[in-house]
């Protein structure tokens, strides 16, 4: 399956893809201003720039293939489409018991601070058919999405 | 400490009404220039540390930032101007010379500006390039008096040549003033356009051999990283004299810039300042250049060309003779206008000549010696654009060399600043955490871009005026026509003045 997969070479540390993460998945995802400005909890990312200057990376929920998270979930929510692969909570669901943050080996899952009380991992930006808004706004194209497993 | 009586010289706006306090500002300024305030939740900036090199500007996701110079005015003085002012507050604080980067920036005349090409109509037909083919292949490097031909085979080997596709080269930029990263971009945009990239006195990193067919390797004063292998690895060698920037004046790379790689590179101690000296210590006459240039020679069993560049100063026809004379292939002419990673002020603005007069003085003086033929003339030093080519090339140079226009294309945003390291754009600094910020694969392909581009333009030129090779323009002044210039301007030029 196609993944994010960060050249940490050419991470600026910028974290312009936190940013823009965090404005696709809110309340505005269409204006920036707005979402950061205008709604009340201000949003979050779901990727996160790793830094040790001068090493920094972009990570995300690497949609594991034997993702701990769903085997974890103790309500289902935390589902692996069986056709595109992508590991997707589903918030409806979710209760809030935190087990998938516990399991998840990259530490890629965090608490929703929206307000609700849901886990939030990053979810390829799925519904936008596209690519991912991390991979689109990265200045140095540190960040690719693609088939291959980079860097193995 | 006493009180400094610098201002700041740029005024930095934020919109609050656009500003969400992302940080992306914070963390791209190496300056400082934007500060996160804790206490407060949002950003704020400092107008003293900015530099205008407006990474901010370019990478806040709101358009919220804009640069201004500052307001603050000194009383009106035709002849004491702020930067005069200030340039003396500088010194009285620090006692020391003034350092600054890139090339002249003061309002001397730019002649580019005062020529005019022709173009075909009625008389003589004009030429498509998308339709008909044009040749800009280009060979640099000493031609035969007269080509012998017995059974259709010629009789004697031609000198060693330079082959370019376009004739434009990206100019010498040292690894160590420039990052690796800017290197790379340069070297692979090189490849791939078919021409030259230049090493700079700053050896050759091992990662750049696989490039050597598309690299000119230089020998400078310092003769850093010259070895065997270093002079075998490249098409041509080019023997450094001097350059546009700081003519007479040799270089300094300070030791915080001497990291690991470069040491390795330069073949010097880590953390070691890297002198080259002003002049070549075994140079001081045009004898000594011969024996520079035929070591070299020697050295790479005559199979490359050697050059030698010069910043083009008063007297330069003269100069460029006896370089001929010494037995370079290719002379490099470096006008005043030309950058630099580190320049003393006083030098880089007041020293040095415009490179279009020092051109056509040249190519008129080897011309009228007879001896135009031993040498190709590759000049550079501020050129802007593809029609800056095409009137450099019909005033007599066979190629030019950029190198302010290759890293503006590269994401540089001339703010002067190369000389402190704190390169924004991941050009001029050897920071890894700066370096990072300028991907090459995105820089190879931007600095190729513009050498396509500028292909396509000059093609298009030609066409207009009728020509379908470069080497029909080469030397033909008769294709330009000088504006606003003086008689003495225009003689020295070679052309008429426009409506003649």
């Amino acid at each position: 399956m196609k993944r994010v997969y960060a050249r940490e070479e050419f991470c600026a540390g910028c974290k312009l893809c936190e940013v823009h993460c965090a404005v696709a998945h809110s309340e505005y995802p269409d204006d920036i201003i707005k979402a950061f400005l205008k709604q009340k909890v201000k949003p979050t990312p779901r990727v996160l720039v790793e830094e040790n200057q001068p090493i920094s990376f972009a990570l995300q929920c690497r949609h594991c293939d034997d993702a701990p998270c769903t085997k974890a979930c103790i309500s289902g929510a935390m589902q692996k489409d069986p056709l595109t692969g992508v590991v997707i909570n589903d918030e409806s669901r979710c209760v809030g018991c935190w087990t998938c943050i516990l399991v998840c080996p990259f530490g890629a899952v965090q608490r929703d601070a929206g307000g609700h009380k849901v886990a939030s991992k990053c979810d390829l930006c799925s519904t936008n058919g596209g690519l991912p808004v991390c991979v689109q706004n990265c200045p140095n194209d540190a960040l690719v999405f693609t088939d291959e497993l980079w860097g193995r | 400490m006493t009180l400094s009586l610098s201002t700041p010289d740029f005024l930095i706006e934020r919109n609050r009404d656009r500003c969400i306090n992302c940080r992306v500002c914070v963390r791209q300024c190496a300056n400082e220039a934007h500060i996160w305030d804790e206490e407060e939740q949002r950003v704020k900036s400092d107008d003293a540390l900015c530099v205008d090199c407006q990474r901010c500007v370019t990478l806040c996701p709101t358009h919220a930032l804009t640069i201004r110079k500052y307001p603050l005015e000194f009383r009106e003085n035709a002849n004491w101007s702020a930067n005069a002012i200030k340039a003396i507050y500088k010194q009285a604080e620090s006692g020391g010379i003034l350092l600054t980067g890139m090339g002249n920036d003061q309002p001397y005349p730019i002649f580019w500006d005062h020529l005019l090409l022709n173009a075909s109509q009625v008389t003589n037909p004009s030429i498509d390039p998308l339709r008909e083919p044009m040749e800009l292949k280009t060979f640099l490097g000493r031609k035969p008096e007269k080509l012998m031909m017995r059974d259709g085979k010629l009789v004697e080997d031609m000198p060693p040549q330079l082959e370019l596709e376009v004739p434009i080269m990206f100019s010498a930029m040292s690894y160590g003033s420039i990052s690796l990263n800017a290197i790379k971009s340069l070297a692979a945009a090189a490849e791939k356009t078919g021409i030259m990239y230049n090493t700079g006195e700053g050896g050759l990193h091992k990662d750049l051999y696989k490039y050597g067919k598309n690299t000119i390797v230089q020998v400078a004063s310092g003769r850093f990283g010259v070895h065997p292998q270093y002079l075998e690895a490249g098409a041509a060698i080019e023997i450094k004299i001097g350059q546009g920037a700081k003519p007479g004046i040799g270089g300094h790379l300070p030791g915080e810039k001497v990291g690991l790689e470069v040491s390795q590179t330069r073949m010097i101690p880590e953390g070691t300042d890297a002198i080259s000296p002003a002049p070549h210590h075994d140079i001081y006459s045009i004898e000594d250049l011969r024996q520079l240039i035929y070591s070299l020679k020697e050295a790479t069993q005559y199979r490359k060309p050697v050059g030698v560049k010069i910043a083009a100063v008063h007297n330069i026809a003269a100069i460029a003779s006896g370089i001929a004379r010494a037995g370079a292939d290719i002379i490099a002419i470096d006008g005043f206008r030309g950058g630099t990673g580190a320049a003393p002020l006083r030098t880089r603005d007041n020293v040095g000549l415009p490179i279009e007069l020092a051109l056509a003085a040249v190519d008129s003086r080897l011309r009228e010696e007879g001896i135009r033929n031993q040498v190709s003339l590759v000049i550079g030093g501020s050129i802007r654009n593809s029609a800056d080519i095409v009137k450099a090339i019909a005033l007599g140079a066979d190629a030019v060399y950029i190198g302010t226009a290759a890293l503006i294309s590269l994401g540089c945003h001339l703010c002067q600043k190369c000389n402190t390291g704190k390169c924004n754009w991941g050009i001029a600094t050897q920071n890894p955490q700066l370096v990072k910020r300028l991907n090459p694969e995105i820089g190879a392909e931007r600095a190729a871009n513009l050498i396509s581009a500028w292909e396509h333009e000059i093609k298009e030129l030609l066409g207009g005026m009728g020509i379908n090779a470069i080497e029909s323009l080469r030397g033909n002044r008769l294709m330009l026509r000088g504006i606003g210039l003086s008689d003495r301007e225009l003689s020295i030029l070679g052309v008429m003045a426009a409506g003649e």
